[in-house]
């Protein structure tokens, strides 16, 4: 049965690369009520990092766009990040998810979907050309004493 | 700048500080590649010491800078990986090409 979010918090920005610091930066602070681990928030940021690179590089490749971040918090220490575009989609999910397969330039090394499969505990792609992208992410976050569920 | 750079004779420090991902990554290889184009060292140390935050771009900057060093022969090390960008880098394998220290 899906459980009900205890939070939960959605924001739209545009896809401009300075806005990669902001959503992985935001989605911290939001997992923060959970009192998660040092390294708990590091993979949140990292795998947000690549969710929203993903969405500037590739889903938006000519003009500005808009990105969704929904952030939900579940009674079972779970964090859910959806990062939605409505950009030019991907043709094969499963290509795109493989190691070093890139299509974007010098700088990007294909390691994204990796990283956000290695740092998060799930990693769903929905996907179809010119109907853009949703990635949702979800986070066990280990329970301490000061998580506020 | 992100990048500074030290170094004597064929020896090259470049110190990268602050965040590295797609936003900042350009800038980073373009500063990296112009200082050994100048220094054409024989000798490679990244020191990652000042970096507080990196995602896969980090991946993509120090490939490049292997590859760079490889062109001229020199050896790369990299050195004070904090613990973030060590695990990026990792997953990536980085460790079985380039030394870390």
């Amino acid at each position: 049965m899906k459980q009900i979010p205890v939070n939960e918090a959605t924001m739209t920005f545009l896809s401009r690369s300075a806005n990669e610091g902001f959503a992985r930066t935001a989605a911290a602070c939001f997992a923060a009520q959970l009192d998660p681990t040092l390294d708990e928030v590091n993979d949140i940021k990292t795998a947000v990092s690549e969710a929203v690179t993903n969405c500037i590089v590739h889903a938006y490749p000519q003009a500005l766009g808009k990105i969704t971040m929904r952030l939900r918090i579940y009674p079972d220490y779970t964090v859910e990040i959806t990062v939605k575009d409505a950009g030019v989609g991907i043709e094969d999910v499963s290509r795109a998810r493989e190691p070093l397969y890139t299509t974007g330039n010098e700088e990007r090394s294909g390691m994204g979907f990796t990283i956000m499969e290695s740092f998060m505990d799930g990693v769903k792609v929905r996907s179809a050309p010119g109907k853009g992208t949703t990635v949702t992410m979800v986070k066990h976050i280990s329970r301490r004493l000061g998580g506020a569920v | 700048m992100p990048v500074t750079c030290t170094g004597e004779g064929r020896t090259l420090t470049a110190e990268i500080r602050g965040e590295v991902d797609h936003h900042r990554a350009k800038e980073i290889i373009r500063e990296l590649e112009q200082a050994v184009e100048t220094a054409l060292p024989r000798e490679l140390t990244l020191d990652l010491g000042g970096v507080t935050f990196m995602d896969s771009s980090g991946i993509a900057v120090l490939l490049r800078a292997y590859r760079q060093a490889g062109e001229l022969g020199a050896v790369l090390r990299v050195i004070h990986v904090p613990p973030q960008a060590g695990k990026v880098l990792r997953t990536a394998g980085l460790e079985r090409l380039m030394r870390f220290e």
